[in-house]
């Protein structure tokens, strides 16, 4: 009789993907050329596994986009130390189309608005270099239909312009939408509750918490606001402060801070 | 007078609508239009019609040297009942559409050897296009030709340039009462040609007269499609497509002139820049003259900057003499593929170069489903990736 060696409950050919964030050190040049560049990360600490959840809470200007930003690529941040692993593989050495393909998933605080491109032409390319093929047609249609229902997205939005003249609670939806269809293995939301109303909360949240069911995405949930974690329970909560994760705790970190604020993480201490 | 500035990665654009009581545009050029080349002086540059154009590049087109040599192939393929002939210049089909704007249509006027006519008879509705095409291989070369097209007949025209030329033409199109003509004029020379060409269409009653030009080679082209009415009722769209590249200086210069009443006119002109250099001038002068009334016209320039170091001058310019129109607009506007958007779509995990593609083919769109004929259309998706492909490498 043999055991079955592996603690995982999967299958060998599709291990754990692990997301690992070490000693991150980020800074930008300054936009007005007047100081160098600036350090916004400082020492940015995290490991998501696929299936958890981690919440990211913390003031704003403390760099949570920032950390957002880089581990998507974005050329306007210099990686200045540190080093961002997914299952070993060095995201950092990848460029921006490489780590959405290796499964890297940013809904953006700000989606950007792409005139002259439709949603569905975007959808269908963006998939078809996920998934390495397209997507077969009829049953794509018949996805993209369907997840578009579940969001409650007008199928008129198919034929508009990628963001463009959505409203902010729609630029959201569009974003969760991409989420559902691309099935990334760590998804990273930055703000995506922001600016939405209690309906719409609730819809996003719905569809985030459809592909987190999967148990194969691993979820870094940006937020200022505990309310979205009524609706998508964290496994984590992570405050950030001054460019690094100031403290780590369970579900019960988000209600301290509910209560009392960042100010003791925010106050003392030097700033760069 | 607002000055253009060379701004690295830049644009100007300086709109007009201009409510007159007499025409600013017809003032604004150098020389009233001409047969003869000896009444427009040789350009200097500072002239409204030539400050965008680098002259030194025009091998001698608006000064006189430029001696033809031939060196231009062209056929024409032309459905049955459609006649081609060669005539002179004291032909009376000759010169109907409208006279020469500047020195350098006048000079082809002056020395082109034989005119050619291309009568589509009335009524004929043609099943084929006419296809004309020019080859060129190296020389210098005038030229002019009339396309007459019938009361009521039905005709599209491709007139597709290749190869390497110094080339100045005049080409018309007359059209009788409630014809309808589409022509698609394809600009896809070798990088070293230099092209000048006016194109004057006299849009008959009820009649329906569609250009879509479109601009890919070239060192220099300078085209100047113009459009006058016969009688009332008549329809102008005008459509453009360029893609400039790095050196390329392409310049479309358009005029609608209504001074008939109850005319349309529609013009959508789109460019795509990218590299060093790369210069576009669109101007679209629109003139609603006092009989006018009735007139319903809008035109639009939309340009795609891709990289920096490309210059985009475009001067929408609208003179209304009466109020008695239907509408009449206008909208200009530069955009660069920005890095956001580059990041949003890589994000998603599309490639740099799919990406590129994916946002300007989706600016072009809508032009190039306005040419119709999909050889054609066909051959513009190709060429337009072909020179995203060479913007990549
Ligand atoms: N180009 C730049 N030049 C200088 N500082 C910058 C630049 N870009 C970002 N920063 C600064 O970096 C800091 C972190 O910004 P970031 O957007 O990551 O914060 P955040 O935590 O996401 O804030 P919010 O909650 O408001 O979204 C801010 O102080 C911001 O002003
Ligand atoms: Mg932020």
């Amino acid at each position: 009789m043999r055991q079955c060696s592996s603690p995982s409950h999967r299958s060998p050919e599709a291990p754990m993907a692990t997301l690992e964030i070490n000693d991150l050190h980020v800074s930008v040049e300054a936009e007005d050329s007047t100081g160098g560049p600036t350090e916004i990360l400082r020492g940015v600490d995290l490991t998501v596994k696929q299936g958890e959840t981690h919440a990211i809470m913390g003031p704003n200007g403390s760099g949570k986009s920032t950390l957002a930003y880089s581990l998507a690529g974005h050329p306007k941040y210099t990686i200045t130390g540190g080093s961002v692993k997914l299952d070993g593989e060095d995201v950092l050495e990848m460029s921006v189309d490489e780590r959405a393909r290796a499964g890297v998933f940013l809904a953006m605080q700000y989606p950007v608005e792409v005139p002259g491109v439709s949603v569905s032409n975007f959808l269908r390319t963006s998939a078809t270099a996920i998934r390495g093929e397209a997507p077969k047609l009829r049953t794509w249609v018949k996805e993209v239909k369907e997840a578009m229902e579940r969001l409650s997205i007008d199928p008129k939005f198919a034929e508009r312009n990628v963001n463009e003249g959505f409203s902010g609670g729609e630029k959201k939806r569009h974003e969760i939408l991409q989420l559902e269809l691309l099935k990334p293995k760590i998804a990273i939301l930055d703000e995506t509750d922001s600016g939405l109303d209690v309906d719409a909360l609730r819809i996003v949240s719905e569809g985030v918490n459809r592909v987190r069911e999967s148990g194969e995405v691993g979820t870094l949930l940006i937020t200022h606001y505990t309310r979205i974690l009524r609706y998508i329970k964290p496994d984590h909560v992570h405050v950030f402060a001054k460019g690094r994760i100031a403290e780590s705790g369970g579900p019960e970190l988000a209600d301290k801070l509910e209560e009392e604020g960042y100010e003791q993480y925010v106050k003392g201490g030097a700033t760069a | 007078m607002a000055e253009a500035q060379t701004i690295p990665g830049g644009s100007n654009t300086s709109g007009a609508i201009a409510v007159a009581a007499e025409s600013t545009t017809a003032t604004r050029m150098s020389a009233p239009p001409s047969f003869d080349v000896a009444d427009f002086p040789v350009p200097h540059g500072r002239e409204e019609e030539w400050r965008f154009t680098p002259l030194d590049r025009l091998k001698g087109l608006h000064d006189g040297t430029a001696q033809a040599s031939g060196g231009i192939k062209t056929d024409v393929s032309a459905p049955d009942g459609v006649t081609v002939e060669a005539v002179g210049r004291d032909d009376e089909r000759v010169g109907r559409a409208g006279k020469p704007v500047d020195r350098v249509a006048a000079q082809a006027f002056s020395s082109f050897e034989k005119a050619s006519v291309i009568s589509v008879p009335k009524d004929a509705v043609l099943t084929e296009p006419v296809r004309v095409s020019l080859h060129g291989e190296g020389g210098v070369s005038y030229g002019h030709t009339v396309f007459d097209v019938g009361a009521f007949a039905e005709a599209v025209i491709v007139i597709d340039h290749t190869g390497d030329a110094v080339r100045s033409a005049n080409v018309e199109f007359v059209l009788g009462d409630g014809a309808k003509v589409t022509v698609v004029s394809v600009q896809d020379w070798d990088d070293t040609a230099v092209h000048c060409s006016q194109h004057n269409a006299l849009v008959g009653r009820d009649a329906t007269f569609k250009s879509v030009v479109v601009t890919f080679g070239g060192d220099v082209v300078r085209l100047n499609p113009r459009v006058t009415y016969a009688g009332p009722g008549g329809e102008a769209e005008l459509y453009g497509l360029y893609f400039t590249d790095a050196g390329q200086h392409q310049e479309h210069r358009l005029l609608v002139d209504h001074d008939t009443p109850n005319c349309r006119s529609n013009v959508a002109y789109k460019g795509a820049l990218q590299g060093d250099d790369a210069h576009a001038v669109w101007i679209g002068d629109v003139l609603i003259q006092a009989d006018a009334t009735g007139t319903d016209t809008y035109e639009l320039n939309r340009n795609l900057v891709l990289t920096d170091g490309s210059r985009v001058d475009s001067v929408p310019n609208l003179e209304i003499e009466t109020g008695e129109i239907v509408g009449a607009g206008h909208a200009s506007a530069t955009g660069r593929f920005e890095d956001e958007q580059l990041f949003y779509l890589m994000a998603r995990g599309i490639s740099e170069q799919e990406a590129r593609r994916l946002v300007v083919r989706g600016f072009f769109a809508e032009l190039v489903q306005q040419v119709g004929l999909p050889d054609v259309e066909e051959r513009l998706l190709a060429k337009i990736e072909a020179e995203l492909e060479a913007s990549v490498s």
